[in-house]
């Protein structure tokens, strides 16, 4: 067997053993996807307006389009946090029982990337199950308009992949005993400054803010979303987000394996 | 390159430093070779250095200098290479939690290529092989010690390697469990296996193994087949003096002007006499001793008596 056939079909066991166990707790993962957009639209999107406490956006946008990009954006990052840093950081650091995968034969580095590659699936699927229980629960129409398949799948393949490297980045960093900790100083603030809730736009009056929130990459992916769903809210730009996202993938991916190495190789 | 094509492991030149706050050289400088077919321990006392040197030798830990070749692979140039060679069984139980025995063998064989129905086959046949049957559906959480062993040999193999390592396989086994493994162990090599071991029960390298090392301080102290080993000690027996006070030199050069004494060394406790037979020398020895002996100990040359002669120390200090 040649050396590439070899890695590819050891590549593709850790997928199936990855995609069993997935399927083992597609309950746990279905729970863990859909209850916090399912809350999220049922009270501020179904219940506020049935209150007759709308929010209306001043170009008359309605919050249930604002967020939908938002919170499908939402369910691509935590699956990068839930369905790879959490089981990673256990694997590593207390288990070990990362080690019969690392004694596959191929190149350790590609142990790591599966990792992301297998996240970037949950994600996808995920998008797909969140996307029409926010398009129909909301009370008040939601306005969604895709201009571009291509812009579309870019950006959700694109941020799949950015919550993967996140997700393996931060697996690898964080031991097991600060996982709890690490929702509260990471997770928390990363979505309620990631432009979930509001366009990145409506953040220019608070302009320090603004800038700062660059350096989150759940700001790319909901704008991305936007761009490609609901083109009528304000939004950045494509080469933006596309450019930002790449970036963060091969950023945060190269971390990503980096820390992978240094862990599992000492 | 290594010498021969008999020689399944080489290592030549090997240094493994951990570069902590506190950097500790757990490894310095040693040459093993590991022939087909053998059964080579590794025996040392805690920390000695023999996790890590089974780590190097299966592409886990880098090596600071020094080469390692695996069937004639180097394990730092082709690691992914090398690993389709080898089998491992580490010191803790590193079997895959979410997945159920027959899973853990199962996607064992995936990643080393198999296909789905060979896979299947395999798996089936090492569940046999290992008397895990019943077992098959059982969780990792829900495994005795010795059952999640006996699954991680199984699984180790499972890829029909041609070297298997096992570190420390027998740490936290019951007295039983140890004997099946002793079992299986004998199985393999009769199957056409290398395996190398590391251990700090001497008994186990001495009823085992072909050729033992004994590892002390990242150093390679001798290396020789158990019987060789022992006889290199010079004597038979050893008799321990457990004294009321500590001894002193004269007292020890009295002791070792007794004929038939081939050696003495002061203890903790006492003074230890290596001797060739007893004939008559107990009394003789109580005698000299006097009412300062406490207590009084006999026992044949164990690997234990090779490493407290080379050392100094008790194998389990
Ligand atoms: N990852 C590491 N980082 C730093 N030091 C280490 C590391 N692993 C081992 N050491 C140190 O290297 C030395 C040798 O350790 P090693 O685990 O190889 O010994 P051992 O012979 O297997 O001992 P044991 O019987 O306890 O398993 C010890 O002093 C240990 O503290
Ligand atoms: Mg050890």
């Amino acid at each position: 067997m040649s050396d590439s056939i070899l890695y590819a079909r050891a590549f593709w066991g850790l997928m199936v053993r990855d995609i069993s166990v997935l399927r083992r707790e597609f309950i746990a993962f279905m729970v863990r996807t859909v209850m916090n957009p399912l809350m999220f639209v049922f009270v501020f999107t179904y219940l506020f307006p049935k209150m007759g406490q709308d929010f209306q956006n001043a170009r008359g946008i309605s919050f249930g389009t604002l967020i939908l990009p938002g919170l499908v954006a939402v369910a691509i990052f935590v699956q990068g946090i839930m369905g790879v840093a959490l089981p990673l950081s256990f694997e590593i650091g207390s288990t070990r029982e990362i080690e019969d995968r690392v004694m596959s034969p191929l190149p350790v580095s590609l142990v790591a990337i599966e990792k992301i590659v297998f996240s970037s699936l949950q994600s996808v699927v995920a998008a797909l199950v969140v996307f029409p229980m926010i398009y129909f629960i909301p009370a008040t129409p939601v306005h969604v308009h895709v201009n571009s398949w291509t812009v579309l799948i870019g950006n959700v393949l694109l941020a799949s992949l950015a919550s993967g490297a996140v997700g393996l980045t931060i697996g690898t960093i964080v031991k097991p005993q600060h996982i709890a900790l690490m929702f509260g100083v990471v997770v928390v603030p990363v979505t309620f400054f990631g432009c979930v809730y509001y366009p990145w736009a409506a953040l220019h009056s608070v302009r320090w803010l603004q800038i700062a929130v660059l350096i989150n990459p759940l700001v790319y992916m909901s704008e991305g979303l936007r761009i490609a769903l609901t083109p009528e809210a304000p939004h950045m730009p494509v080469w933006a987000t596309l450019a930002a996202l790449l970036l963060c993938v091969g950023l945060l991916g190269y971390t990503g394996v980096r820390g992978f190495l240094n862990r599992v190789l000492s | 390159m290594p010498n021969s094509a008999e020689d399944i492991v080489s290592i030549r030149g090997l240094t493994k430093r951990y570069d902590g706050k506190v950097p500790v050289e757990a490894v310095r400088n040693i040459d093993l070779t590991v022939r087909r077919g053998e059964l080579f321990g590794l025996l040392g006392p805690n920390g000695a250095g023999k996790s890590t040197t089974i780590s190097v030798c299966t592409t886990r830990t880098p090596p600071t200098s020094g080469t390692v070749w695996i069937a004639g692979l180097n394990v730092v140039e082709a690691p992914a290479q090398a690993r389709k060679h080898m089998g491992v069984v580490p010191q803790y139980n590193t079997l895959d939690r979410q997945c159920t025995v027959w899973e853990n063998l199962y996607f064992h064989c995936r990643y080393f290529g198999y296909s789905s129905a060979t896979a299947t086959k395999r798996a089936n046949e090492l569940l046999e092989m290992f008397r895990l049957t019943e077992r098959s559906k059982s969780f990792v959480r829900e495994l005795s010690g010795g059952l999640a062993q006996r699954v991680q040999i199984a699984r180790a193999i499972a890829h029909q390697p041609e070297i298997l390592f096992l570190d420390e396989p027998s740490a936290g086994l019951d007295p039983q469990s140890r004997l099946a493994l002793w079992d299986s162990i004998r199985q393999l090599l009769a199957g056409g296996i290398t395996i190398v071991l590391t251990t700090h029960y001497m008994e186990e390298a001495d009823e085992l193994c072909n050729r033992v090392a004994i590892i002390d301080h990242g150093k390679i102290l001798v290396c020789d087949t158990p019987a060789n080993l022992k006889s290199s000690v010079g004597a038979q027996k050893v008799i321990s003096l457990h004294l009321r006070s500590v001894s002193d030199s004269a007292f020890e050069r009295s002791l070792g002007e007794l004929a038939g004494v081939k050696g003495v060394e002061p203890t903790k406790e006492g003074v230890r006499i290596f001797v060739d037979n007893l004939d008559g020398l107990l009394p003789r020895i109580i005698e000299v001793t006097g009412p300062r002996l406490k207590d009084i100990s006999i026992s044949e040359t164990t690997l234990e008596t090779v490493f407290i002669k080379l050392t100094g120390r008790d194998l389990r200090e």
